[in-house]
């Protein structure tokens, strides 16, 4: 087998990482422990290995194909008026951006490697973050996190609010209006259709399989593993080619480590990039200025005890 | 009896005052965790275009929680401490001390799941959010209600 990570190897991790979710139904002190990275599946993507061929992408498409939206026509009308409609249905062959059609796209580099011209080409996706702002800010847990690492959104529960995407540092999830939960509910007042992105093929993985894009490429881009080996290897192969490793911090960590043999600032000022088309951006953990708030949540009530034992007390010592 | 009028209020005027202006952003920053502020034109108001941003109201959330927090064991405990052989709870007061016990313990939850690390099951991730959203929902009416008939969380006893 081409990929770095065995089979056996993956499937051992797929195993730890169902274990994993069906202890994880209660919270417990487990959970709270801090992260699991031999639970967590990454997936190392050798930028230099990739031919821009787009077998992943048509791989992707078909595996995928019966969770994309049907949405029903004509669409509710939204109220207030400038509630967008995104309908994407009518342009489902669009594969040159994300759309709820199109979860993987190639994105396109013209850059110099030692002094020679060249095109970098780059499948881009949901990187999988290690802590998913766009799970855990819905407001409605329609977003989901599983124990391998995999992010994803439930399309019964979606209400197609577009927080997720807002939360993203990247844009990722993209509105398919006119489908979902929310057509049962108040169609014209609240919600406008479902969010969709990769969801890392979870059906698939779940049974030890592996994700269609990295089991359809010819090159052995991706290799899927335990994120504490990929990134082993990542940095091992950004030393190896005097490269540049991207998602090992973005975002706080990430589940998608790209490797480089050029700067990802170089790759960044090539690629195209706006609506569906990511950065390659520096981010900053986006979760992690209200989470350091946590700490002072427990010390909170502790202060307000010990102020009112004080009004008690300190007037007793004075006499 | 007018030198017994601190012991007769639990909490001072300016404590009062901040628990309203805490609940009142804890409110409005939660219900700004749904994306309705930007969607009603309530974000467009000069000055409340903050409410449709996400990190800064779930920032200002966790503030307020804060706050609250300190704030509510500070008159729980003064008032077990000092104030409880003079005053009892009213049955309103001990439904509105339920409330806010459930909304603080499923807040608490929901802070939990939002560090790195932590992993609860998407079912429990639905029953909190559902819950929390449902227990401030209650929280507001019975207050609502009882600042209509009048009604306190404590009495003389």
């Amino acid at each position: 087998m081409a990929q770095q990570i065995s089979r056996r190897s993956f499937l051992k991790g797929g195993m730890a990482a169902a274990a994993g979710v069906a202890a994880s139904s209660i919270p417990g002190t487990e959970a709270l422990a801090g992260p699991d990275e031999s639970k967590q599946l990454a997936t190392l993507i050798d930028i230099s290995k990739c031919v821009g061929c787009e077998a992943c992408v048509d791989a992707c498409s078909e595996a995928n194909a019966a969770k994309y939206p049907d949405p029903q026509k004509p669409f509710p009308k939204m109220i207030p008026d400038r509630v967008p409609v995104e309908d994407w249905s009518e342009k489902r062959d669009v594969n040159d951006r994300l759309t709820p059609y199109n979860w993987l796209f190639i994105q396109h580099a013209d850059v110099k490697i030692n002094g020679e011209e060249r095109e970098l080409t780059i499948p881009r996706r949901c990187m999988h973050c290690v802590n998913p702002p766009c799970v855990k800010l819905c407001p409605w847990g329609a977003a989901k996190r599983l124990e391998n690492g995999i992010s994803r959104i439930d399309s019964d529960l979606c209400l197609g609010g577009s927080k997720c995407k807002k939360v993203c540092p990247w844009d990722i999830p993209q509105r398919q209006t006119g489908t979902g939960l929310y057509l049962d509910i108040m169609p014209s007042m609240a919600g406008n259709g479902v969010m969709y992105k990769c969801d890392r093929c979870y059906q698939k993985v779940a049974e030890g399989e592996l994700p269609a894009c990295i089991e359809a490429c010819p090159e052995d881009v991706q290799t899927i593993g335990p994120r504490e080996e990929i990134i082993k290897k990542a940095h091992a192969l950004a030393r190896e080619i005097n490269g540049y490793v991207y998602g090992e911090n973005e975002n706080g960590g990430t589940n998608t480590i790209y490797v480089s043999p050029v700067p990802f600032e170089e790759l960044n000022r090539s690629i195209a990039k706006g609506k569906g088309k990511p950065h390659l951006n520096p981010v900053e953990d986006s979760m992690a200025r209200a989470n350091n708030l946590a700490a002072a949540m427990i010390i909170a009530p502790v202060a307000g005890i010990a102020a009112a034992v004080g009004k008690y007390f300190i007037p007793l010592f004075k006499n | 009896m007018n030198q017994n009028l601190a012991y007769n209020r639990v909490i001072s005027r300016p404590l009062r005052w901040l628990y309203l202006t805490t609940t009142f952003f804890l409110m409005l920053t939660g219900f700004g965790q749904m994306p309705i502020f930007k969607r009603y034109y309530i974000a467009d108001i000069p000055g409340l275009g903050w409410l449709a941003e996400f990190f800064v109201t779930h920032y200002i959330h966790y503030l307020g929680a804060i706050v609250l927090l300190a704030l509510v064991t500070y008159i729980m405990a003064d008032y077990f401490i000092l104030k409880r052989k003079a005053r009892r709870m009213t049955a309103s007061g001990y439904i509105r001390v339920a409330l806010l016990t459930g909304i603080l313990i499923s807040g608490g939850l929901l802070v939990v799941r939002n560090l790195t690390g932590t992993n609860f099951s998407p079912e429990f991730i639905i029953f909190l959010d559902v819950t929390h959203l449902g227990l401030v929902m209650l929280f507001l009416f019975a207050s609502l209600y009882c600042l209509i008939r009048k009604k306190h969380w404590t009495t003389e006893r």
